[in-house]
């Protein structure tokens, strides 16, 4: 595998809704610098995105990190945590863990992770209860 | 860098202090202080007026066409747009104010706000009979937004309404009315827009919407509102020609006027350029999914706001808002029966569509995306070194336009004053005498500290 031409990293630290979106912000900021499509940049920044929000949300605090080639984008999502017990339900539409107060601030829907499925071309979840979870997204640049 | 676009929204040399407020306000970082010279990067550009309205010299005009253009034909229509009428106190009436025009030189008056109730109706069935709507769709009334979807949210452009903005068919039925009243050829009648803004000003000579527009030109409002506030001054009552909008139609002057007239509940009205590039934002990260619609307009208010109207935008809202109130509390019937007097028009009418409206981004550093990939990295450790104070003075609005302009090599890193500091400072103390500021205390430091 060929070195990344760009590795752009961000630490997200949990509960802090304020920076929310910073991390998929400027990754979506390079995407549209390096001139990929604009439905791609638009898929990867939701992506990215709800992901963010997951950690903030769920997680003790971890890395939303992009490495981008010019023929693709991979992204990782990376935390320590409670972890998903049972993944495939947390992929189900309309499932969700979050706590009240997430819900009041509009978020915790239960659409984070399928949303994330369905933007990115390649999902891959691994996580372990009681440490953590680490999602890949690799989104191609150009349709198939 | 593409110059062969026109835009109305000009710049004068000679007011022009390079003083940096144009550039911190426009909201494509279209503009740049080169040569002490405020310049128009002409692709970026999308004629909002924000610069004319900011401009504390007033170096940046609307270059519109004026009255003496219309001697060029037989017959001239004025399309008044709604907000000509928040211009004026209520108390002057519609009668009035077209009367006046007729005084001005123009043989007819076609309101604008009458175009708009077409387009309302055509809006209400398309939102209505569509199974699979991109929401939120987003309303095409404002050129100047759907300039800055094209540049800035490329990937927006399929949400834009696809019914043309009621302007483009006040023109082509004005056009087609007085084609017939008169006998005249079609293309000896002069059709003008009475604009409030440049960026409708632009749309004319290169629209984003229509194939060919039916306007002979625009008109800023500010160029004629001296001579015409004396004409309405000295006429009493006239009864020239009858106005025919209703309150619908003029309501879409003001922001959520559109929303008023179509009846869209669910919807948001967004105005400003900064606010609707926030909501654009919000709407490109699929986060306003469940809105149906958004009225986004450029200018604050509405087109009450805009750049070429003379009285107070408050003032202008007030007057407006009043003839509308004054306006249905004379209408008899109920929402639908009033637009177009309770008229039906054939739904999906073509003659509404505008053509697809096409991506312009400007985001991207290089066509060859190994090459953009080299200096965003270059990029990135430029600004690295720059200040990040975002001042200004170096002619670029921010530090990362800076940095950007120098890797595109339309700046050099010396045009940051403290970057220039440190060049001039290494300089003297190679040359053995430091240079020292009043206080005593070394040029060159960017430390933030003040230690």
């Amino acid at each position: 595998m060929c070195e990344p031409f760009m590795d752009l990293s961000f630490d997200l630290t949990a509960g802090d809704f304020e920076r929310a979106g910073e991390a998929s912000g400027k990754i979506k900021k390079t995407l549209q610098q390096i001139g990929v499509s604009a439905d791609i940049v638009r898929r990867v920044a939701i992506g990215t995105y709800e992901g963010e929000m997951n950690v903030i949300i769920h997680s003790h605090g971890g890395t939303a990190k992009a490495h981008i080639y010019p023929e693709y984008t991979v992204v990782v999502l990376e935390d320590t945590g409670p972890g998903i017990a049972d993944i495939e339900l947390a992929v189900q539409e309309g499932y969700s863990t979050a706590p009240d107060y997430v819900r009041d601030l509009g978020f915790g829907a239960g659409m984070g992770l399928p949303n994330m499925k369905s933007c990115s071309d390649c999902f891959e979840i691994v996580s372990k209860a009681g440490e953590g979870t680490k999602i890949t997204m690799r989104f191609a640049h150009k349709k198939a | 860098m593409q110059n062969n676009y026109f835009h109305s929204v000009k710049f004068d040399k000679e007011q022009c202090k390079g003083c940096v407020t144009c550039i911190k306000f426009c909201p494509t970082e279209a503009i740049r202080i080169r040569g002490g010279k405020a310049r128009i990067i002409q692709s970026r550009c999308i004629d909002c007026g924000e610069c004319i309205r900011r401009c504390p010299h007033h170096a940046k005009r609307a270059d519109t066409d004026t009255l003496t253009d219309i001697g060029k034909f037989n017959f001239n229509v004025a399309l008044p747009a709604p907000a000509l009428y928040s211009q004026f106190a209520p108390a002057v009436s519609r009668e009035k104010i077209f009367a006046a025009l007729h005084r001005l030189g123009f043989d007819a008056v076609y309101e604008v706000a009458l175009a708009a109730e077409y387009v309302t109706l055509e809006i209400e069935s398309y939102m209505k009979n569509r199974a699979v709507l991109k929401k939120p769709m987003i309303s095409s009334a404002c050129p100047a937004i759907i300039r800055l979807i094209q540049v800035r949210f490329p990937s927006l452009v399929g949400h834009i309404i696809p019914i043309l903005p009621p302007v483009e068919v006040a023109a082509t039925e004005a056009r087609r009315e007085f084609t017939r009243a008169t006998g005249l050829a079609a293309e000896t009648i002069g059709v003008w827009f009475l604009t409030p803004c440049p960026a409708k000003a632009t749309n004319i000579r290169q629209p984003v919407d229509v194939t060919a527009t039916d306007l002979s030109g625009a008109i800023g409002i500010s160029s004629f509102y001296g001579e015409m506030k004396k004409i309405l001054g000295a006429i009493s009552e006239a009864d020239i020609e009858k106005a025919r909008a209703s309150s619908y139609g003029i309501g879409w002057g003001y922001a959520g006027g559109e929303i008023r007239a179509t009846g869209l509940v669910n919807s948001l009205i967004v105005h400003g350029v900064k606010e609707v590039a926030d909501v654009l934002e919000q709407i490109e990260m699929s986060k306003m999914d469940d809105v149906d619609y958004v009225e986004c307009l450029a200018c604050p208010g509405g087109c009450i706001g805009g750049a070429l109207l003379p009285e107070n935008r408050f003032v202008a809202e007030k007057n407006l808002k009043l003839r509308v109130r004054r306006l249905r509390d004379r209408e008899p019937a109920g929402r639908r029966q009033t637009i177009l007097g309770g008229r039906e028009i054939a739904p999906g009418n073509s003659a509404f569509r505008h053509k697809t409206i096409q991506p312009r981004p400007i985001m991207k550093l290089d066509d060859n995306i190994v090459v953009a990939m080299k200096k965003v990295g270059q990029i990135k450790q430029i600004l690295a070194e720059l200040p990040g104070i975002d001042c200004g003075a170096c002619g670029s609005p921010t530090c990362a336009s800076l940095a950007e302009d120098i890797v595109q090599g339309l700046a050099a890193e010396t045009d940051c004053v403290f970057k220039l500091r440190q060049v001039v400072n290494a300089l003297e103390e190679e040359m053995g005498k430091p240079f020292k500021n009043t206080r005593g205390e070394p040029y060159g430091s960017l430390d933030k500290t003040g230690e």
